[in-house]
């Protein structure tokens, strides 16, 4: 009878001891796994930093630094520079933040804040809605319907409005074209908008509801609240939703290329066409004969690159500190 | 019951096997040229439901359809801008004329009919240049002493992509106009002295019919879909002629084919009091010493098919069929396309 029992016990130790050795490799093979699909995505990186600077070399080595100053755009002459891409990739994500973040942060207030519980949810799902149309429509809609809207309505208007105020004057000198730089600019605006408006509604939710409610108590108005109480515990989260944002301004290709006018030239004018890194490439890419040609479209890859990389870390960077905050 | 499964198996194999190798081994892949696709892919499906042998055409663009078939990852490719004869013989490729078409100013102006505005080489040039930039300008009311032009601002629509359309345009305003011959030059992208881009003939179309005061170029074919105001031009003889099968004809027949090695012809600006001085061939480049001899031979089956059988489709799309006297000379040069044996592939 015991002698029976021993046994059991001793058979019952090894098929645990077994289990568990068992248990360890399937954990240590988990690990590996999981440690190898993260590295993958460094190596990928990786590889793409160094093909595209190795694809730019024979640019960068025909134009030097000046590459990144030049407004020369001559395939004929096979004489490149990338001046007039990076101003018009500045410019038109610089309006496109002038006109999504006041708009973006009034819709996230007017959700958490004032908004009537029965139309929240409609609302919140049609600025969803907006991110989820492919850039190629709204680079149509652009074409169709804003440009020769613009070209009609708002462009005559703001030459005669302007026309006789020193610097104003040269941001809106006509003719009115319809598409250009501030035409690309309003589009980016639209379709960075719910990026804005759904990151700040979220953060704006982190704010402690005793905050709120002691800023009510000593008798502040709703928009003091969100003055300040409201944004100043929310600023970096804000801006960090703003930075990601900025950074799908910067990289947008198909809509911009259908409204910037696709023109190589340093124009101050907001009403003249312009072009960005990304529809050059997009333009460009297919017919680009000669290696000095195709290494210029790269070495613009390149400099997008950097460009939103930075934007990117340091929208990463903020979003982080207001996640450690609000834990 | 077992036996009998085996078998039909084993004959499911072989038909499998026997399709696929068909399917291989007539697989003919081509790329380049956006102009000419709507007829090669015409043409392609025709051909594959009268003979069953297919052909994919990817429209890349001239220089992508010139990239891949020295990289030899095709079968042929299509480039609207002919290689020089001395590009060939380093790629060691034929080139041929197979279609042709013609290159429209296109304008939106109030108040004008298409084919009602006339415009000449420099005058066109000089738009371009930016040097007219309204359309009451002399220069194009003394073309037009009955056109009513208002003091509308030119909005100058060019092509942003690289495109063989723009090469054809270009070498045409270079041969007439020598400001723009030293200015800006000839290519399938240039510098643009004024205006917008827009990408594709579609995209031109597009911004053209959109843009109040616009001037565009672009293929005939999409001139007429869109119903765009297309302009007539003085051609080199200083007749003025309107667009189409005639005109465009005119000026292919009147280049000489025969004395041009490789068919290098750009038939622009060309003699005859009927021609449209904006024509452009597209062309065809092939391996001389095709990797894949089934595919090349039937390559040049299928483009000897399209110059037989073809015209018909072609003008339906508004594209014009190579003279028959071009055709005999073409074939004649496909005597170069020889296999690993030595003997021409074509039959």
């Amino acid at each position: 009878m015991t002698e029976i029992a021993i046994e059991t016990r001793v058979t019952r130790v090894a098929d645990r001891a077994r289990a568990l050795s068992a248990i360890a490799v399937a954990d240590r093979l988990f690990h590996l796994t999981t440690r190898t699909a993260a590295i993958v995505v460094l190596i990928i990186l990786g590889g793409v930093i160094v093909s595209l600077i190795h694809g730019s070399l024979p640019a960068l080595r025909a134009f030097g630094l000046g590459f990144l100053t030049s407004q020369a755009w001559n395939p004929v002459t096979d004489n490149f520079g990338a001046l007039p891409a990076i101003y018009g990739t500045v410019v038109t994500s610089l309006i496109a933040m002038l006109i999504a973040v006041p708009v973006g942060l009034g819709i996230a207030t007017f959700l958490t804040e004032l908004c009537p519980h029965p139309l929240r949810r409609p609302i919140s799902v049609a600025i969803e809605l907006l991110a989820g149309i492919p850039s190629i429509i709204y680079g149509i809609w652009g074409l169709f319907v804003l440009a020769p809207f613009v070209q009609a309505h708002v462009q005559p208007g703001l030459i005669s409005l302007f026309k006789d105020i020193p610097v104003l004057s040269t941001l809106f000198a006509g003719p009115p074209y319809g598409i250009g730089v501030l035409t690309a600019g309003v589009i980016l605006a639209v379709m960075v908008l719910p990026f804005i408006a759904s990151i700040s509604r979220d953060v704006f939710a982190t704010v402690p509801p005793v905050l709120k409610e002691a800023a009510t108590g000593i008798g502040c108005t709703t928009s003091e609240m969100m003055r300040h109480v409201v944004l100043p515990y929310t600023r970096v989260g804000v801006i960090g939703g703003v930075m990601l944002a900025l950074g799908r301004a910067l990289g947008e290709t198909m809509a911009v290329t259908f409204v910037i006018g696709n023109a190589h030239k340093v124009s101050p004018s907001l009403l003249a066409p312009g072009t960005t890194i990304s529809a050059t490439i997009a333009n460009e890419f297919t017919e680009a004969v000669g290696d000095v040609y195709t290494s210029a479209l790269i070495g613009l890859g390149l400099i997008l690159f950097i460009i939103t990389f930075v934007v990117l870390a340091i929208a990463r960077y903020m979003l982080m500190r207001i996640e450690q905050k609000s834990a | 019951m077992i036996s009998t499964f085996f078998t039909r198996a084993a004959a499911a194999a072989t038909a499998l096997a026997a399709m696929a190798g068909a399917a291989l081994a007539l697989d003919i892949s081509g790329a380049g040229a956006t102009f000419p696709y709507p007829i090669y892919a015409k043409w392609a499906d025709t051909y594959k439901n009268e003979t069953g042998n297919g052909l994919n055409y990817q429209s890349i663009g001239s220089g992508g359809g010139i990239k891949q078939i020295k990289a030899r990852t095709v079968t042929f490719g299509a480039s609207d801008q002919p290689l020089k004869p001395e590009d060939l013989q380093a790629a060691n490729l034929i080139q041929w004329p197979q279609v042709i078409g013609g290159i429209v100013p296109v304008v939106n102006l109030e108040g004008v009919q298409p084919g009602e505005l006339v415009l000449d080489g420099p005058t066109l040039a000089k738009i371009f240049m930016g040097e007219i930039a309204s359309w009451d300008d002399a220069s194009i009311k003394k073309l037009n002493p009955k056109a009513k032009l208002a003091a509308t601002p030119i909005v100058v629509v060019h092509r942003s992509d690289g495109s063989g359309t723009t090469f054809n345009f270009t070498n045409y305003l270079s041969k007439v106009s020598q400001d723009w011959k030293t200015k800006v030059g000839e290519n399938s992208a240039v510098e643009w002295p004024v205006g917008v881009g827009a990408k594709g003939n579609e995209g031109v179309a597009n911004n053209v019919a959109n843009t109040k005061g616009a001037v565009g170029y672009v293929e005939y074919a999409y001139a007429k879909q869109n119903k765009l105001t297309h302009a007539k031009m003085v051609n080199a003889a200083g007749k003025v002629v309107a667009p189409g099968l005639e005109s465009f004809q005119s000026a292919a027949a009147s280049a000489d084919w025969a004395k041009s090695p490789g068919f290098y012809q750009i038939i622009t600006n060309e003699p005859g009091a009927k021609s449209w001085p904006i024509s452009a061939a597209t062309f065809i480049l092939l391996p001389k010493d095709p990797k894949d001899e089934a595919a090349a031979a039937e390559a040049l089956k299928f483009f000897g098919w399209a110059f037989a059988h073809g015209g018909k489709a072609a003008e339906e799309l508004d594209y014009i069929p190579m003279p028959k006297t071009v055709v005999e000379l073409v074939k004649k040069s496909w005597a170069e396309v020889k296999g690993a044996d030595g003997k021409p592939l074509a039959h």
